[in-house]
């Protein structure tokens, strides 16, 4: 079972739990995630199965993609099903913007090409990992990027209060050593936020609650699945 | 504009029977205090200066003289610790942030009563 998801971020707010405090948590729409296909063993070497989030108009999509979610009759297709090759079932539905795999151990026959899942997937669950893209900062002083804290305000630093900084040493070694924090490009990497808690599970709009921060800006793609963090 | 689906998540949130009050009403804020493990109900007393936010986050605030000093507590609407809020009194006010209450001191912090809304005598 990969107990995963994909989903969008909505935004954050505010609930009130079973205690009557006020819970930060941010909102994810999770599904409907329609299985595209099933990996198995004996076809693929490994068992998973392929979720699709989010219908991309048939107009932007490539015919690889239309062909990937149902049978738009190509001539590879009708050669290979005169060569007598069983052709893959298709789960025919609109293209999607947002594909990712999901390995399942064992087997995954409990999984259909063409099946919906939603929020329902997590109804059991207490915690979850959320892997987003950060925003992104562009071009970045060392402050925001690592955190450092600047030179003095006064005493007689010109021009230089948000600097780094000394990079290094004097004739010995004479060069900067590798992985020298500096200024330069931030975010936009690939974040696992781990052991979030569960706070609601709304099954009928496929909204999921998670306490706290999620990677990305609201409206990112995410993906949710079931921590295995003890 | 909200996000409908914020407001969705939110809606499970939201108090069940909505409080009524207007700016520069005199208010008894019935609110719920946990003692050890008895629940009791503390009363705070005062005029509503603001009321700020939307949604679940909605607040309002509350201003009184305590020993001369004076005192604001800002209460979250939908909080489920708020039990309940009675309306003393309806005062006459011509803003809705009564921040110049703040300056104000003795005498001078009176509202005058609004003749068009009746009082409710407990």
């Amino acid at each position: 079972m990969p107990k995963g998801l994909l989903g969008r971020k909505v935004g954050m707010t505010q609930v009130y739990n079973a205690e009557g405090a006020c819970v930060p948590v941010t909102v994810i729409e999770v599904g409907p995630c329609v299985v595209l296909q099933v990996r198995t063993p004996e076809r693929d070497g490994y068992s998973a199965v392929q979720l699709g989030f989010d219908d991309k108009p048939r107009r932007l999509a490539s015919r690889s993609e239309r062909g990937h979610v149902a049978a738009i009759g190509s001539q590879r297709e009708k050669t290979r099903q005169a060569a007598g090759v069983e052709l893959l079932t298709k789960p025919e539905c609109e293209p999607k913007r947002f594909i990712r795999e999901f390995r399942t151990e064992g087997d995954s026959t409990e999984y259909a090409v063409g099946q919906s899942l939603g929020a329902s997937l997590f109804a059991e669950c207490k915690a979850v990992d959320v892997v987003g893209t950060v925003k992104g900062r562009g071009f970045t002083g060392a402050i925001k990027r690592h955190g450092f804290s600047g030179l003095c305000a006064s005493h007689g630093v010109k021009k230089a209060h948000r600097s780094l900084g000394s990079t290094g040493q004097r004739q010995d070694p004479g060069r900067v050593f590798k992985n020298q924090k500096m200024p330069g490009h931030y975010g936009t990497n690939q974040v696992t936020i781990r052991n979030l808690d569960v706070v609601k599970v709304d099954e009928a709009n496929n909204l999921l609650l998670v306490y706290g921060a999620v990677p990305g800006h609201n409206g990112a793609y995410v993906i949710v699945r079931e921590t295995n963090k003890k | 504009m909200r996000n409908k689906l914020i407001v969705v998540a939110e809606q499970s949130s939201l108090r069940a029977d909505p409080i009524e009050f207007e700016i520069g009403d005199t208010l008894d804020v019935h609110q719920r205090i946990l003692e050890g493990d008895k629940e009791r109900i503390q009363i705070f007393n005062g005029v509503v200066i603001a009321r700020s936010g939307t949604g679940v986050a909605e607040n309002f605030t509350v201003r009184r003289i305590v020993a001369g000093e004076g005192v604001e507590r800002t209460f979250p609407i939908h909080s489920p610790k708020l039990a309940k809020v009675v309306v003393k009194r309806h005062g006459k006010v011509r803003r809705a942030k009564l921040f110049f209450l703040r300056g104000r001191t003795g005498k001078a912090t009176r509202l005058t009563e609004r003749s068009d809304k009746v009082t409710k005598s407990e």
